[in-house]
């Protein structure tokens, strides 16, 4: 069968100063398909896509439209054209409805009647299965809403062409399996979608045909149901994959953070962290599951002094026995008192507790590593500020939706956001760049951070490199405590591996790691015990070695909301398959929508 | 529609430069100023009908014409620079503090109240020190409520400062009518609490601390820990707080600082310069500091270069005015207008570069020829295969 290409590209080369983003690339788009675009990170997925858009114009190359050749300079250009891309990072006026967003740049002879805009967008939502409130305010709109919204706007501007950009980033399993519904309407209708991502499965999931990138040159396009995972995944990477997880058993795990009771209350005053009670082994990767938006981001926060903890204590066990006690964190008259309370021993192992002696000799002894604790220090982090939280060694890798919004400064280079951890250490007034710089330097090498120099600004590097940086900084200052939020999320499997070897190696050196992770087959593989969390409450906490991925989904559950246990079950039921997008739902929504304004 | 912009190439884009060597920026800003200078030359010749070259020699003799001119040249420039130094850390921390015209207008009034109180009834040299404690603390206090406000409830940092200006002139005013009766509102210089001349100039003593003070800021923002720390919470304050810092305490610590050093500008203005306060002893500089502070991009030592053209310009266009009996200031202005925009403009082609698309198309038939097109227009395009080959290696040459 002849098919008409929508969209073709040739010979399109883009580069940025040294560095080649496209090289030579070959691209086809056919009417009416749904095409993946797959590739690791910074393989130039996104800036090829982005001369279709008219973000970037080409160095090199063509591009014809229906057979056509045309010059696209601007993203108008590309709505006349009919081609539209939602961007990774929305582009919304935060206080407008979605309405009036929709509105904006839509050209009507300059009238337009956001009524009839409203009325049209949910046309269009019953059309292809979108949950939408036209009059919802865009600040009061979760993540998954708000690229709904953009995908309506650019539909509404008439393109027939759909580019998303990692659409599934952001999003959580069912409102993914929602979007995949949504995209498959389209397709009914003729428009031809286009998908960046380097998620395997949802390649194999949604997509006719699978379009593979690999740093800046096209690799290949195949029809995905003659491919299978393993496959896409050696093209994407150019060389065999080892996808099996190396999980040795936890040697001499002991308690080292011990949670009771914690309770935190989110932005709204809800308790988001709900009477949950855990304890963190020395030595072992505990695994924190659940639905995203249950409670983790806030548990993390409260051990880590970040989020006020409205009740309970965090019980840190600090690994200190037959370690000298220093002057870093205490003072002469804590030291004292310390020994009063008989917590030090010399090093023949009698107890001292510096009865008759001088200030200078406690110091000279203390300086000359001669008093060592008798036991771990007990600490209560709970009334401990982030500072103090993180100087004994409980370290936060926590990875927002935004990365460059906490942990790094964007405008600052690898070098300088490698200080942020260290540059306080030392009484000298001046910030010490060269530990930094060897720093930087080593976790470019190990880390494979693409980057043209260690000077380079962070916010120049691509998603994954900014996240292996940040892992990197979190993972080098050696704690004794390390909680790693989503640290795959937005990374390739190569870099994903990377991660998680490093967490592993980290559980060797008797960490406490802190996991909290989306993917279940990864928390099953990596995980040495798993806490369940749902609805802020622990709904259980699991051997990861013997549960299975079915008994922690329906955990995952317990007090979830009946909706989002819906999309889970179904997930459960049968891999691979789509939930179908019930009929009347979107009808639904509308009449709701109707009794609200009555 | 669409069929006549299929043909239609852009006719530039730009494109973003990385990498550019500081050197070449420099030299792209130097060659900038010089433009400027000829620009402003030419312009008069054809408003003013003045020749160009007068023009500039009168700017230069305005400027460096005797050792009098210098000095007041060099005194100038040490005050301008000494506000700029003032608004820096806020500014490099985000806080855009445009109170620093009141700061220094306290810290000027806080050093007066002194010598008008306690002049001739204490030793001179104990007075000297009073009213510089004195204008330290009033200075520091204009800049720290701000902040505090800002670090408590998150108020606009910008609206507070500026109102704090106003206040600051209506408290001298109020102050200046008390303390002169008749109602004239100038207060005659004082003999009491003077800072001593140093080689016979009682200037020397402020372009000294203003290089000093330009010294220390340099180190203190590049290499210093709290430094650094200012540098984080204004590119994010999210990261800083998770990283530990104590965005509040940055937050006053930097505008107390700032306060500190308009404190002493304003105590160098009474003590070493006026010997009297009025409500326009700063004179609009803690506005222009602004200016000489972001043209300089936050670096104190370029912020000599940036201070050093503003009084240029201000001192030799008086001076051409003068020459030349124009009587209204609209002269000083455009010349100082016309350098700025330059100046600012000249940013644009550091960070970008323009390309024009003649180029582009010659470098891209090479690649493929369209199957839609003539074969008529394809071999006409064909032809010049060598050329263009030549052009698009020449091209990268380029990149």
């Amino acid at each position: 069968m002849e098919y008409v290409n929508a969209i073709e590209m040739k010979n399109i080369t883009k580069t940025f100063g040294s560095v080649i983003a496209n090289n030579k690339v070959n691209l086809d788009i056919r009417k009416g398909e749904i095409l993946s675009v797959l590739g690791e990170n910074g393989c130039g997925k996104t800036t090829l896509m982005n001369m279709l858009a008219g973000i970037y114009y080409p160095d090199e190359g063509q591009i014809f439209v229906n057979g056509e050749e045309v010059t696209i300079r601007s993203p108008k250009d590309a709505f006349n054209l009919k081609i539209g891309m939602v961007h990774q990072h929305f582009k919304l006026v935060d206080v407008f409805t979605a309405a009036q967003n929709i509105a904006l740049g839509v050209k009507d002879n300059g009238l337009y009647s956001i009524k009839k805009i409203a009325t049209e967008v949910r046309e269009m939502g019953s059309r292809y299965g979108f949950k939408i409130n036209p009059n919802k305010l865009i600040h009061e709109m979760s993540v998954s809403e708000k690229q709904t919204v953009e995908i309506i706007k650019v539909l509404f501007r008439g393109a027939n062409i759909l580019i998303l950009d990692e659409p599934t980033a952001v999003l959580t399993p069912q409102e993914i399996k929602t979007l995949f519904a949504v995209l498959r309407e389209m397709k009914k209708d003729g428009k031809s979608i286009v998908i960046i991502t380097h998620k395997l499965n949802e390649v194999m999931e949604i997509s006719d045909r699978v379009a593979v990138l690999r740093k800046g040159e096209h690799i290949a396009t195949v029809e995905t149901s003659e491919t299978n995972e393993k496959a896409l995944a050696d093209m994407m990477v150019g060389k065999k994959l080892n996808l099996n997880i190396d999980r040795k058993e936890p040697v001499n795990p002991k308690p080292r953070l011990i949670i009771e009771h914690m309770t935190v209350k989110n932005r709204d005053g809800i308790n988001a962290v709900d009477d949950v009670s855990f304890t963190v082994n020395g030595g072992e990767i505990l695994g924190i599951a659940g639905i995203s938006g249950n409670g983790q981001k806030e548990l993390l926060e409260g051990i880590a002094g970040l989020q006020k903890v409205e009740s309970g204590d965090i019980i840190f066990h600090n690994p200190k026995k037959d370690k000298p006690v220093t002057f870093f964190h205490k003072t002469l008259r804590k030291i004292k008192k310390m020994a009063a309370e008989g917590c030090f021993h010399d090093p023949e192992g009698r107890k001292i507790n510096f009865d008759g002696y001088k200030n200078k000799e406690i110091v000279r002894l203390v300086n000359e590593e001669k008093v060592l604790f008798y036991e771990d220090e007990i600490i209560d982090l709970r009334h401990r500020t982030p500072r103090e939280i993180q100087e004994l060694g409980i370290k936060l890798s926590f990875v927002p939706e935004d990365r460059l919004n906490m942990g790094l400064v964007g405008n600052m280079s690898i070098i300088d956001n490698m200080a942020l951890r260290s540059y306080r250490k030392g009484k000298s007034i001046f910030v010490n760049k060269k530990r930094p710089k060897n720093l930087a330097d080593k976790i470019i090498d190990e880390l494979e951070v693409v980057t043209p120099s260690d000077m380079t600004p962070v916010r120049r590097l691509s998603g994954g490199n900014v996240q292996k940086v940040l892992v990197g900084r979190e993972i080098s200052s050696s704690p004794k405590v390390l909680m790693a939020a989503y640290p795959v999320r937005g990374l390739d499997i190569n870099s994903s591996y990377l991660i998680y070897n490093l967490l592993n190696q980290q559980k060797e050196k008797n960490v406490a790691v802190i996991f909290v992770g989306e993917d279940l087959d990864v928390l099953l593989a990596l995980s040495d015990r798993l806490v369940v969390l749902s609805g802020g409450k622990v709904a259980g906490v699991v051997d990861a070695r013997k549960v299975t991925k079915e008994e922690v989904g329906l955990l995952m559950l317990s007090n979830a909301k009946a909706e989002e246990a819906e999309a889970v079950k179904a997930e459960l039921k049968k891999e691979g398959t789509v939930v179908p997008v019930e009929e009347n739902n979107s009808e639904e929504v509308i009449a709701e929508e109707k009794e609200d304004k009555e | 529609m669409n069929t006549t912009k299929k043909t239609r190439e852009p006719l530039f884009h730009l494109i973003k430069r990385t990498n550019v060597p500081m050197w070449q920026a420099w030299l792209v800003r130097g060659v900038t100023v010089l433009a400027a200078f000829l620009l402003i030359g030419l312009m008069s010749f054809i408003s003013l009908k003045i020749n160009p070259f007068k023009v500039y020699s009168y700017m230069i003799k305005g400027a460096f014409g005797d050792s009098y001119r210098i000095m007041r040249l060099l005194r100038d420039l040490a005050i301008l620079l000494l506000f700029a130094l003032a608004v820096t850390p806020a500014f490099k921390m985000k806080f855009w503090n445009i109170g620093a015209e009141g700061q220094v207008l306290m810290g000027a009034y806080a050093c007066m109240f002194c010598i008008f109180n306690l002049g001739g009834k204490i030793n001179d040299t104990l007075l000297i020190f009073i009213s510089l404690a004195a204008a330290l603390v009033a200075g520091s206090i204009w800049a720290v409520i701000p902040a505090l406000f800002k670090a408590k409830w998150n108020t606009n940092e910008t609206l507070f400062t500026l109102m704090m200006n106003y206040v600051a002139i209506q408290i001298i005013l109020y102050t200046i009518k008390i303390w002169v009766p008749g109602g004239t509102g100038v207060l005659t210089p004082t003999v009491y609490g003077n800072l001593p001349k140093i080689a016979g100039d009682n200037f020397w003593l402020s372009i000294i601390a203003a290089l000093v003070m330009t010294a220390i800021m340099f180190v203190y923002l590049r290499f210093s820990k709290h430094g650094y720390e200012i540098t984080v919470v204004g590119e994010s304050e999210n990261t800083a707080r998770y990283i530990g810092i104590n965005v509040k305490k940055v937050i006053i610590r930097t505008l107390l600082l700032s306060g500190l050093i308009c404190g002493i500008t304003g105590f160098l203005l009474v003590a070493g310069i006026n010997h009297t306060v009025s409500s326009t002893t700063a004179g609009g500089r803690g506005f222009t500091a602004i200016l000489v502070s972001w043209l300089a991009k936050f670096n104190p030592i370029f912020m000599i270069f940036t201070s050093f053209l503003v009084v240029f310009l201000a001192k030799g266009t008086d001076e051409v005015m003068t020459m030349s009996g124009i009587t209204n200031s609209f002269f000083s202005q455009v010349v100082t207008g016309v350098m700025f925009l330059m100046i600012i403009g000249c940013e644009f082609f550091i960070n970008y570069r323009v390309v024009f698309s003649r180029h582009i198309k010659k470098a891209t038939v090479v690649a493929a020829v369209p199957v839609t097109e003539e074969s008529a227009a394809a071999e006409t395009l064909e032809a010049p295969v060598n050329d263009t080959q030549a052009d698009a290696s020449e091209k990268e040459d380029n990149v």
